[in-house]
């Protein structure tokens, strides 16, 4: 699978209040979760992102909660993959499991620039900036992940395993 | 018979909830869970998971527990739809295990208190300190709202096996130092993902005299270092703590002798004071003599993480006889119902009002900027709580310091951060 969009860079340990406030929580609507993302750490974020863009961070991206609301504002707003040196766990663990694919490259994650367009080959973790025309790789997706990606999250992942138990 | 390969209390427990006689660091295995547990902030998206997989049941209605804990009692009108879902769900799978406004309390507080944990157990919550229960031996940790969802269907949850790392606390703890400081001064040591994916685990002489609540608050801030889980041997402490709540079996655990670690720290705690965590971000730790003149506006006592009778305590110690700073405002907020009726009873809310503070019904309310003490521009914030991140605790150009209930207490006093000694007498 490949993907190809604008980067929006960020630092180390963006947490889960900073990608999404928890004023926004008293409800989960995820195109009005999108409306707020990232908006105290970078209010222009949200008015300029387009379908198909990448993030791209530091260390410890979405370190603290576990809100899911999190990965799903940023799916919602349009985000097609997150780039970072390092993910906090639950974070990790909650993108893939709503189907928003996650790549860890520390080399990727200090070359690459805000603003940059990227391709994404996600079956092989290769990144390509075509703004510097420079390659960069990433630690694969592990099978099991990949697998999750294909079915478009865990949810119909278990659906499709629950049908064939049934067969 | 061939010895079995070495194992961490982490490891063991894990390997006991599968059909693996051993697992490995890094292994992927699929796990049966003894809990899982969500709240009115992550209920309605497991819910909607939930129905989306196609089940009817949840996998036993006396394992599914649901805490509205967060903006609650209802702080506005889409919290009240959220809990009503809560409700409404609870009510549907007949769940046995669901905490109404004036039966609740703060979940991670909450479910050890009831004996819903015990040691031994996984446990899995749609919150990120669900990796409190590891103070009495269980392997706990939070997740999203779809493994929860799936987990409610299924009882089952997949798991990468953690490396454990070693957490060695030796010495006498000093006056006044509590498991909020040791767990402060660690995340110092080894930063806000220094236990990335790890167990860690919490050992040593000064860990074994600390009481329950100061356990809860180590591993309850296990995902403030990024760690996976945090876990603490059963012992004695445990053993008293669980006996009048145990309502079912339960399997204690202990690491090998020469389990394998991916780290080990040790640390002398005689030479700890008691920490403050500086914003924005719960590594950036001082020794609270090191802070230097901080003025605050809001000390809040509470929160998971310290909102326990002896945090009350301990406040109560300090603030008897005295009053809060007039520039300031001191919220404490009991964590559970049974809390709340005890610190009455003991004579600690007689001491509290006549300081000048308040006291809240239980709720998470402030800690997460919901409502009960929402900060404004500028205003700056000492609370017991677990994260200090821009914005946290309200207006983004607000401020969190954190510290254990004794600093908080004796700050409220001064109106500035400090050390208790300067507000009690030593050896008082």
């Amino acid at each position: 699978m490949k993907l190809e969009g604008r980067i929006w860079k960020f630092g180390a340990d963006i947490d889960t209040d900073a990608i999404i406030p928890a004023r926004y929580l008293n409800q989960s609507d995820p195109k009005e979760l999108a409306k707020h993302a990232m908006e105290d750490e970078r209010p222009e974020f949200i008015k300029e992102v387009k379908k198909g863009d990448i993030l791209l961070a530091e260390k410890n991206f979405g370190c603290g909660s576990s809100r899911e609301h999190a990965p799903l504002a940023l799916k919602a707003a349009g985000i097609s993959c997150i780039i970072a040196k390092s993910f906090a766990r639950i974070f990790f663990r909650n993108s893939f499991n709503l189907g928003l694919p996650l790549l860890e490259s520390p080399e990727a994650s200090e070359a690459i620039k805000d603003g940059d367009r990227v391709r994404v080959d996600l079956s092989t973790g290769e990144l390509f900036d075509l703004t510097q025309r420079k390659k960069f790789s990433a630690t694969p997706i592990p099978p099991f992940m990949q697998e999750l990606l294909q079915d478009g999250g865990l949810i119909p992942h278990l659906r499709k395993k629950g049908l064939k138990k049934k067969r | 018979m061939k010895k079995l390969q070495s194992m961490t209390i982490t490891e063991k427990i894990l390997a006991a909830h599968t059909d693996k006689k051993v697992v490995v660091p890094g292994e992927l295995i699929d796990v049966r869970i003894d809990l899982a547990l969500a709240n009115d902030i992550t209920v309605p998206l497991a819910i909607q998971a939930f129905r989306e997989i196609g089940v009817e049941k949840v996998f036993n209605r006396n394992r599914v527990v649901l805490v509205p804990d967060h903006f609650t009692p209802a702080k506005d009108i889409p919290s009240a739809e959220q809990c009503k879902i809560l409700r409404e769900f609870a009510k549907a799978q007949r769940l046995t295990h669901y905490f109404e406004v004036g039966q609740c309390g703060i979940e991670h507080v909450l479910l050890p208190e009831k004996g819903l944990v015990l040691p031994g157990e996984v446990v899995i919550g749609a919150d990120s300190h669900t990796c409190t229960y590891g103070g009495l031996g269980a392997f706990s940790t939070g997740v999203g709202s779809t493994d929860l969802g799936a987990a409610m269907a299924t009882g089952r949850l997949w798991l990468k096996v953690p490396e454990s790392i070693k957490l060695i606390y030796d010495g006498k703890l000093n006056p006044w130092v509590s498991g909020k400081d040791l767990i402060l001064a660690t995340i110092g040591d080894i930063g806000v993902d220094g236990a990335l994916y790890q167990a860690m685990e919490f050992c040593g002489e000064a860990i074994r005299e600390l009481p329950m609540s100061g356990r809860f608050t180590m591993a309850n801030m296990a995902i403030e270092a990024g760690g996976k889980n945090g876990i603490i041997e059963p012992d004695e402490i445990t053993l008293k703590f669980i006996k009048p709540r145990v309502k079912r079996p339960y399997k204690i655990y202990r690491s090998d002798q020469d389990a394998h670690y991916a780290n080990v720290r040790e640390y002398d705690v005689s030479k700890l004071h008691p920490q403050v965590a500086l914003p924005h971000i719960p590594s950036n730790v001082k020794d609270v003599r090191e802070c230097g003149k901080i003025e605050i506006d809001q000390v809040v006592i509470g929160s998971c993480t310290n909102g326990h009778l002896d945090d009350l305590r301990v406040a109560g110690r300090i603030l008897k006889g005295k009053k809060i700073a007039p520039s300031l405002r001191l919220i404490i907020i009991p964590a559970t119902q049974e809390i709340y009726r005890q610190a009455l009873k003991e004579g600690l809310f007689e001491i509290f009002l006549s300081a000048g503070a308040a006291i809240s019904t239980p709720t998470c309310g402030p800690c997460l900027g919901g409502y009960m003490g929402v900060l404004a521009a500028g205003e700056r914030a000492l609370a017991t709580t677990n994260r200090n991140f821009r914005g946290r605790m309200g207006h983004v150009e607000s401020e969190v310091y954190l510290s254990g209930p004794a600093v908080a207490a004796a700050s409220a006093i001064k109106g500035r951060i400090c050390h208790p000694e300067e507000v009690v007498k030593k050896g008082s």
